[in-house]
């Protein structure tokens, strides 16, 4: 078997809150990740979705080591990025980019395009200063902008051409992955199809791994070859979109996919939603056993109680499926 | 069913440095009681300052209202001095918007925000109104009501926050709610429960409820007739299934067309609309939508097209010079896959 491109095993992330205790410890820990686990291949989309605080971003922070990781590993073609230097850092930081939610808040107003796109190149060395203007007009006429306005600054667009300059800058470097978080949330409707299509080419140009970060579940049905669902930290179903979308296992994505409201009145008529009693608990106080517990309302088909008082574990199920639930766990034995 | 809300030809102008620009632009519709009816567009289309302008909520300067009539029980609005909009406004007809974090008064308790509202508009005193305050809270949902009564707005969770500004628009029952992008600053299981929640109480009481959001799919459930706006105007005006069945504008199509659905996989590129939503102050000649759509004609730069009723069909109307045509073929046929 051939190594993948990104390697993510158990890797968790734990923040302490609540200040220092008497010999210097911290009172509490908020565990935003916890024991998180997949791969993606080159040229592939994976989705992580949930909700807010679900964790799914400081996932991808710690990934790109925004933030050290508390536990577990981040492999990038076989080598270990976790614990690195930020001078060790620097060379594989060029092979894995990340394109904001933000584009109004994420390129300095006070810099040219065409020196947004170069910075990424002088600070990794990579071409000769007259090379780098040539760089940045190739990388905007890439991502269907005029280059000839190289050198307006970002007020001067709007909100869906920013959102090209920061793909663009994200692209400067040649990266394998591109961490894309919420890319297309704060565009207008009509915007959000444009950039959509242009992530998509860029994929097939460039054979591009995308890891993907939207809590729109249409967008990554789009988008991506396989999801990861989150909730409070964890990993709770994993599976490829066709199988994830249509025949959902885990309550909780069952309960996600079933809020979503669809743009199709005669299908929304005919629906059973299925409306989660409660909110989400809060990450620095989880439930005991499953998370999802208190709001599930299949809890009590399991016996005994178990879902309140063991952890069900993240467990392969029939099919190239993952997810963790104590009554898939039997419904999966009993098949 | 009785009109409650009666708007004709409303426009907001606003002076700004970029220049002079209309944010509404001739905007009329009616509300019948207890029905929603859903107002869509992207930023800048006007359909949250033409809720303002109903409620007399807009900053002048820079704002003015040029024209237009709003009728409500038999008086304009629009002309109505302040102190007697006070009256009306959180007791007859009322507002709940996108945050409820920055709606609500951070140093109040809820209870005292909720009893406030009570003791000015029903002249109760503070105990009735802190009794009738715990009951709004109940009839959202909130458990423990009077507990929450001492809560301040930082001890609520987002979903919790959005039902309390919801039992407090809901206190006085009025006739008209208006709902700004209620919903899009939560999560989708908290969405669900929101929107369940305005539609169950709709229903008891018979309220009438205007929707304002950008995304189709709240409007494909919540509405019975939508009003899609686009630069200041009202491009389209049908009810719900219809419109999203046999839309006749090509704005309206278009942006039907280019949004990725849950229902189904696909690799195929989606039907992007092409350019961004025009600027108000520099709009293009004739039709906004002008530049952006694929039927665009000499006719069109020439004058704005009025939004006017369909042939044969009194529901719905259309300001596009070719929506007789576009509403009688199927989208499907014309935009690919839906």
């Amino acid at each position: 078997m051939t190594t993948p491109l990104l390697q993510v095993q158990g890797l968790s992330k734990h923040f302490p809150v609540g200040g220092r205790g008497l010999l210097g410890k911290p009172r509490a820990w908020l565990e935003a990740v916890s024991e998180v686990s997949f791969n993606l291949e080159r040229g592939q989309s994976l989705g992580l979705v949930g909700e807010s605080g679900c964790g799914k971003s400081t996932t991808a922070r710690t990934i790109i080591g925004l933030h050290p990781s508390t536990a577990g590993s981040v492999k990038l073609d076989g080598a270990e990025l976790t614990g690195l230097s930020r001078k060790a850092w620097l060379p594989h930081r060029r092979r894995m980019q990340m394109i904001f939610q933000d584009p109004y808040g994420s390129l300095d107003p006070r810099q040219t395009v065409a020196s947004i796109l170069a910075e990424p190149l002088a600070i990794h060395g990579l071409a000769k200063p007259r090379e780098r203007k040539l760089r940045a007009l190739a990388l905007l006429d890439a991502v269907g902008l005029n280059p000839r306005h190289v050198n307006r600054y970002p007020h001067e667009f709007s909100g869906g051409q920013r959102q090209r300059i920061g793909i663009a800058r994200a692209l400067a470097l040649e990266p394998d992955i591109l961490i894309c978080d919420e890319p297309v949330s704060a565009l207008d409707v009509s915007i959000q199809a444009q950039i959509i299509n242009l992530l998509k080419d860029l994929q097939d140009r460039f054979e591009l791994a995308y890891l993907f970060i939207a809590h729109d579940l249409a967008v990554v049905r789009h988008l991506c070859d396989e999801v990861c669902v989150m909730y409070l930290g964890r990993i709770v179903e994993r599976a490829s979109r066709t199988d994830l979308f249509e025949a959902p296992q885990h309550p909780y994505t069952r309960a996600l996919l079933s809020a979503v409201p669809l743009a199709d009145p005669e299908l929304e008529a005919q629906r059973r939603r299925i409306v989660l009693e409660g909110d989400v608990p809060s990450p620095t106080n989880p439930p005991t056993g499953c998370a999802f517990h208190p709001r599930c309302a299949d809890r009590e088909r399991v016996p005994g109680g178990k879902c309140s008082s063991e952890r069900p574990k993240l467990e392969p199920r029939e099919g190239e499926r993952v997810n963790a639930c104590h009554l898939e766990r039997a419904a999966n034995e009993a098949s | 069913m009785g009109i409650v809300l009666d708007v004709r030809d409303l426009a907001v102008r606003f002076d700004t440095h970029g220049g002079s620009l209309r944010a509404v632009d001739g905007v009329s519709f009616r509300l019948k009681a207890g029905e929603t009816l859903g107002l869509v567009g992207e930023s800048g289309s006007g359909k949250s300052v033409t809720n303002l302008a109903l409620l007399g909520l807009i900053p002048s300067p820079p704002g003015a209202i040029e024209s237009g009539t709003v009728m409500f029980d038999g008086r304009d609005l629009l002309k109505l001095p302040t102190s007697e909009l006070r009256k009306l406004r959180g007791n007859r007809i009322s507002m709940i918007f996108q945050d409820p974090m920055t709606s609500l008064n951070p140093l109040l308790t809820v209870g005292r925000q909720l009893g406030e509202v009570l003791e000015v508009h029903q002249g109760m005193s503070r105990r009735e109104a802190s009794k009738r305050a715990a009951k709004g809270l109940g009839d959202v949902g909130i458990p423990a009501p009077e507990e929450r009564l001492e809560a301040y707005p930082h001890e609520l969770s987002g979903g919790m926050r959005q039902r309390v500004m919801i039992a407090m628009a809901l206190l006085c029952d009025p006739e008209v709610l208006i709902a700004d992008e209620p919903t899009t600053a939560l999560d989708v299981t908290i969405q669900a429960q929101i929107l369940e929640l305005l539609a169950d109480l709709q229903q008891r009481r018979g309220t009438a409820i205007i929707m304002i959001t950008h995304d189709l799919g709240v409007v494909a459930g919540m509405a019975d007739r939508v009003n899609v706006m686009y630069a200041g105007r009202v491009v389209e005006s049908a009810p719900v299934r219809p419109l999203f069945r046999s839309p006749a504008h090509p704005y309206t199509r278009a942006l039907l067309a280019s949004i990725p659905r849950l229902a189904a996989s696909t690799d195929e590129d989606l039907a992007a609309i092409p350019g961004s939503p025009p600027d108000l102050a520099d709009l293009p000649p004739g039709c906004a939508f002008g530049p952006r759509c694929t039927r665009v004609r000499d006719e069109c730069r020439a004058a704005a097209p009025p939004l006017v009723e369909l042939d044969g069909d009194a529901a719905r109307r259309a300001a596009c010079i070719d929506s007789d045509v576009l509403h009688t073929e199927s989208p499907s046929s014309a935009e690919g896959p839906r």
